[in-house]
Order: C-alpha cells, then structure tokens, then sequence
C-alpha cells in the first residue's frame, strides 16, 4: 500500500516536474528503406499511446549486420533489449540459453497478457520450443508466392487469369511464352536456397533434416539429397541450358527482380514481402498472382509453404522494468490492428488470426486481389514435422553452401544428385562444429 | 646511412618523442592482434557463453578444410594476376608520359583520379557496367558471340574482380613509376642512344634495370592491397562466389567470422594472415634496403 502510494506519488512529482521516469529500453532492427520508416512510423504510434515506456528504434543494417552487432553488443555488456533476428539466424539464437529471455518466459514473468494460440501456427511453429513454447516473438514473416506477368501470358495465348499449379504448367506455359515470342525467358527466382530448396521440400511435404528437420535437437543432420529435390535441381539446370530458367543470383538473387520487371522472364517466385516491389515497378503490364508450383506426381504435394523474415528476441541482462516496456510493446505489436496495417503495408503475413479476420473486414483482400495468396498457402494443410521450418545451427554459412552447390550445378561442374549431397556432406560438418561449440 | 642518425643528449627524451606512436600501436594493433591469437585457440558459441580451449584444433582443421585451400589458391591467383595487371598498365602509362613534354600534368592527375575512389564505390561502378542483366558491357559482348555472366563463370568473376581492383591500383603504381622514371639520369638513355641502342633495347638493358628498386617496392605493396584491401571490391561484386572462386583469404575472415560467428576459425585465419604479411613486410625491407639507395 505504501509502495503504491509512494509509486503514484513520485509518478506525479515526475509529470509535475515534466520530466516523466519513462523507461527506455532499445530495439535494434534490420528494416531500411520505406519498411524502416513504417517501423519507425509504428515505434511513435505506441510511444504516444502511453507514458510509462518509451522504445528506441535502431536500424542497423543488414539482417545478419544485425544479428551480428547484437551479439557482439552482448559480448560487451551493451545489449539493445530487443533485436530483431531473420528466421536462418534462429537456430543460433535458440542455442544462446543464457543470453536470450524466452518471450513466453517473459510475457508470464510481467504479468502481460498473451496467448500463444491468437498466433498463426504456420508462423509459430517456427520459432517454438519442442514443449510448444514460443521463444521469440513474430513481427515481418513471409512466405515465397509466384507472380506472373498477365500481358506476356495474353501475347502467349494463355489465359491471363490462371496461373500455371504445377510445374508441368510451367514448364509447358514457358514453352508456349518463349515460342511465341512474348518473353525470351520463362521464370525467375530469388532466393534459391529458401524456395527452391526449403519450401519446395515443404511444399512436397520432404523433409530437409533429420530429428524433424533439426527441431529435436542439435544433433540432426541434414538430408536434401532426397529424390523430388534432386528431380528439381536437375529439372531447373535443365531449364537453365534451354532457357527456360533464368538465374538471378545467389542469396536473396538480386538479379532475378529487373529479368521481371524488364519482362524479361514472364515468371516469378520470391517472397510475399515483394509485393509492394513488385507493384511499383511493374508500371507497362499487370501482374497476377499465384501458389508455388508443385510436381503433380509427388504424393501429399501441396503441403504448406514455410516462412521467412524475422522474429524480436529479448536479450538477458536488462532490469526487470525494461522486460516489462518490453512485454508491453509486444502486445501493442501483436494487436490486430497495428498487424493488420504492417501486413497491408509491406506485403508480409499478418501474424494473428485476428489481423487477418480485421483486413477481410476491411475488405481488403478484395480490393486488393492477389494479397492473400500467401496466407492461403501457408495455411493450406496442417503443418507436418517436415512442413513447420527448419531449425539448424550456423544455417547463415549453409545457406551460403546451398547457393555456391546450385552455382557448381548450373555451370556444368556436378550433377544435381553430386550437388545436393555435397549440400548435406559440407552443411553436416558445420553442424557438428555447431553442436559441439553448444554442447 | 650515417648520416640519418639523429643524436640526442638525453636518455628519456626520444622515447618520450615515441610514446604516442608506440601507445597507438599496443592499442590498436598489439592488444587487438594477441586477442585474435588467443582467440584462435579456443572454441565459443557466438555469444560467449560457453568456452572450451581446444589448442590447435582450430587450425587443423583449416588446412584440412578444401575451401580454405581453395581460398588461398585463389588468392594467390587474384593477387598475382592484379599485381601483374596493375603493374603492367602503370608502366606502359609512365613511360608514355614520361616521353610527353607539355601535356604531362594533365595526364597524371587524370590519371590518379581513380585513386580517389573507394574500394566499394569502384566494385559497383565495375558491377554495374558489367552486371549480366542491365550492365551495357555484356550487352556488347553479346554482339561478339560471348555470353558474359559473373555470376555463374568463375573465368568471368576473377577477370571482372582482377580488373576492377587493379584499376584503382594503377594510379597508385603509376605515380612511382614516373617518380622513378625521371630518377633515371637522361644521360645514361642518351649515351646509349649514340651508341646506337634503339628504344626498346634502351628500355629492357636501360630503363627497366634501373626502375627495378620501384618494381620490387610496388610488387610487395601491391601484393599487400590486393590481400586486404580489395574486400570492398569482392563484396560489392561477387561476395566470394560464384562457387567460392573469388572468396580471397580476407573475405573468407569476415564471411567465417562477421557472417557465420565462428570466431575461432576467423581468428586463426587472421593470424594465418598476419604470418603472410609479416613474412611480405620482411622480405621488403630485407631485399629492398639492401638493394635501393634512396
């Protein structure tokens, strides 16, 4: 009692003197350009929308420029409280027992409410511990869709309003697009590694890991070399000699973008958050949306595509009243609102069930067709142990293997099956070196 | 050599003078370097947390590892060919212009320009002009029959790197060689003129024997920039591949360390790499100081 009163007391000496005790707490973060302004944009919202916690918003770079800073910070005692990690990077934080502060540890610890089941499970799974408890707190996820060039496919004799399911479509639609002349190339990808390699594997409900694609623990090893992976790699070398593919680079494939955009190539797979990319550049011809391809002849295929992006991460070693400006902000966060307006925005998931029920409200998804692709296929199916993500120590470094393999593949060095296995041979040696500096 | 001496009375007051430049090197070099070499012996998670001192196992497995004897071949290829390329160019560059009279200034400070440049700024100016999809030099190449891609070639992503670093190098190399060309008494050429000597031969048993004080200075300096600081170039170009076939031992530090947080490798490959420059810096100074009266 006295507390309370001596608390509410010095809180008003505090706003008499205009100088209010508000807790600062840092939120270091990965979102430059117009994203980094929205983010920016939702930071002010929230701190005008109370006094008691003020958030600092940090860009920092890039995603693993931020990961990196971050951990170097915490080597040095100088941790930001929040810091946002890309979904590769997970397997390294979920390691750091000691150094990160489970979100739902925290939410309990602070009394804030939260429960875990408002969350997409598509999205949660990623980032849950093997008892089902959500360690970091989803902010940008999203998931690879396929766009298509609705102009091209018309001069082809398509029908603009289908997009091809399956990759028998996209093989033969290419062939018509490419004979006809309305584009020298058929499809395009970012990414290789996230949607050629881990979301086709989901999406044909193949497993990449063993011991559930390294959810159960940190002496899984990998196994990519199974039969649909390797059919596509060979399929995709294959296309890349006739034309039908072109290869846009590795990582993020930076290349892949202006080959659609300049109509280049007709098709084009990369995350939903390009979207809003994809929109603005595309000025001379429409552009339709669709599903990821899949093998018709593979058996429980389409799964469920998986996510990528980032997740907030809590940082040990702070006071226990900037854990609470902390749990609160999540919750601001995670409202159907704010949600809501981030996902319209940026092109990523809506992370609740609730924000996704807001914007149906809204009418979004009407006037804005194509935008709930993503949604819909994340959610298809049930998620499966080999369709929830993946979670593997030094995954940035394997993702690097990935794309250097696919590069030996398309330059005639190896074959897809010698490629694939040298994926799982070299990635499995950095997880052993993982497991042992965690162990 | 004597008569570089300087003699002071007191004792104190020299290494009073020297403080400062010795307190900046424990600093920012010493503390830093026996950081990483204690850092080489021990193998930690990225945060720290857990430490096991593991000896010299970090550096067993690195020369066991294929893609860090790949790393080095390729750097001894990047450097040489840079080294080779820059060097080169430099020369044919200062002997043209040692020849010209009036224009001579002009043509240096164009010519030192690219120095100005950061090594980052130079790899998105050569990316851009040769990027496979919007760059115009592929374009052209079209036209001959040659399909440039960097980005899947290993040929075409060294010889895009070797250009695009030696050509901030050239600037560099060209100034001493035309400081070290009009060190070069003209009587000397003259005299084998009379005697019939025509300008090539002038040249290989003239020119070329006397420069090489400044040859063997700009291959060590050279060697040294193209092994630490054409990170810039690498990472705004290839990032190290296609296939690693441009992933020098520098980069190879940073991806290792910066990007995959295993520092214990990174560490050992920075003390790797500061043996390779200790052993280049002492070869310079044992060959060139014997060598060179300046």
């Amino acid at each position: 009692m006295i507390r309370t009163f001596s608390i509410s007391a010095l809180a008003l000496v505090a706003s008499m003197t205009a100088a209010q005790a508000q807790t600062e707490i840092q939120w270091w973060h990965a979102m430059g350009g117009e994203l980094g302004q929205k983010l920016e944009e939702i930071v002010a919202a929230y701190n005008d929308s109370q006094s008691d916690y003020k958030v600092v918003p940090t860009y920092k770079g890039s995603y693993a420029e931020t990961m990196t800073s971050a951990i170097a910070a915490f080597r040095a005692k100088e941790q930001p409280t929040i810091v946002q990690v890309f979904e590769v990077g997970t397997g390294t934080m979920m390691a750091a027992e000691g150094a990160v502060y489970p979100v739902y540890q925290m939410m309990k610890d602070t009394d804030q409410a939260f429960d875990p089941k408002a969350f997409l499970p598509a999205v949660v799974g990623y980032y849950t511990d093997t008892n089902g408890n959500m360690l970091s707190m989803p902010f940008n996820s999203s998931t690879p869709i396929l766009y298509y060039n609705k102009d091209v496919f018309e001069k082809a004799g398509l029908d603009p309003n289908t997009a091809p399911e399956t990759w028998e479509d996209v093989e033969a639609y290419s062939a018509k697009i490419m004979d006809s002349g309305a584009a020298n190339c058929g499809f395009t990808t970012g990414w290789i590694s996230w949607v050629q390699l881990e979301n086709l594997s989901a999406w044909h409900n193949q497993p990449i890991g063993t011991k559930e694609n390294g959810f159960g623990g940190l002496d899984a090893e990998l196994t990519v070399n199974g039969p649909v992976q390797v059919k596509h790699w060979e399929n995709l070398a294959k296309w890349q000699e006739s034309g039908v593919f072109q290869y846009g680079g590795p990582g993020g494939g930076d290349d892949a973008a202006p080959k659609f955009y300049a109509q280049e190539c007709a098709m084009y797979m990369n995350s939903s958050a390009s979207r809003a990319g994809v929109m603005a550049n595309a000025k001379d011809f429409d552009v339709g949306f669709g599903m990821l391809p899949y093998y018709g002849d593979v058996e429980g295929a389409p799964q469920n595509s998986i996510i990528g992006g980032a997740t907030l991460w809590v940082l040990q070693g702070h006071e226990s009243d900037e854990y609470k400006a902390a749990a609160n902000f999540f919750s601001y966060l995670s409202s159907p609102e704010v949600q809501a307006d981030w996902h319209q925005f940026s092109g990523y998931l809506p992370i609740t069930s609730a924000a996704y029920d807001l914007g149906k409200e809204q009418g979004y998804y009407e006037a804005n067709p194509g935008s709930d692709v993503a949604i819909k296929q994340i959610t298809l199916n049930a998620p499966t142990a080999n369709s929830k993500g993946l979670r593997f120590g030094n995954y940035v470094q394997i993702r690097g293997i990935i794309d250097e393999e696919f590069q030996a593949l398309l330059a005639g060095d190896v074959d897809a099956q010698t490629a694939l296995d040298q994926v799982d041979a070299r990635g499995n040696d950095l997880l052993r070196q993982f497991e042992a500096a965690n162990n | 050599m004597q008569n570089k001496r300087a003699i002071f009375g007191a004792k104190g007051l020299p290494y009073l003078l020297l403080a400062p430049q010795l307190i900046i090197t424990a600093i920012f070099f010493l503390w830093p370097a026996g950081q990483a070499i204690w850092q080489s012996f021990l193998r930690e998670d990225a945060f720290g947390i857990k430490t096991t001192f593991v000896a010299l196992e970090n550096y067993s497995r690195l020369f066991a590892d294929p893609s860090y004897l790949n790393a080095l071949k390729v750097t001894v290829v990047f450097a040489l060919s840079t080294a080779a390329l820059s060097m080169g160019v430099a020369l044919v560059l200062a002997l043209a212009v040692d020849r010209t009279l009036r224009s001579a200034r002009i043509y240096s400070t164009l010519l030192i320009w690219p120095y100005a440049v950061a090594p980052a700024v130079a790899g998105v100016l050569w990316w851009f002009m040769f990027n496979p999809t919007i760059g115009i030099l592929p374009y052209l190449l079209k036209g001959v029959g040659y399909g440039w891609n960097h980005a899947l070639d290993r040929g075409d992503a060294m010889t895009l790197v070797v250009i695009s670093a030696a050509w901030k190098q050239i600037s560099y190399n060209f100034l001493f060689f035309v400081a070290g060309l009009q060190a070069i008494p003209a009587s000397l050429r003259e005299a084998a003129a009379i005697d019939g000597a025509g300008p090539v031969r002038r040249f290989w048993t003239i020119t070329l024997p006397l420069l090489s004080p400044t040859t063997f200075f700009l291959l060590v300096v050279t060697i040294v920039y193209t092994m630490f600081d054409t990170f810039g170039v690498i990472d705004a170009i290839t990032e190290g591949g296609p296939a690693q076939s441009t992933n020098i031992l520098v980069y190879k530090v940073y991806q290792d360390g910066f990007v995959g947080l295993n520092l214990g490798s990174s560490a050992a490959q920075s003390v790797v790499l500061m043996g390779i420059v200790i052993v280049l810096t002492v070869i310079q100074f044992r060959f060139v100081e014997r060598r060179v009266n300046y």
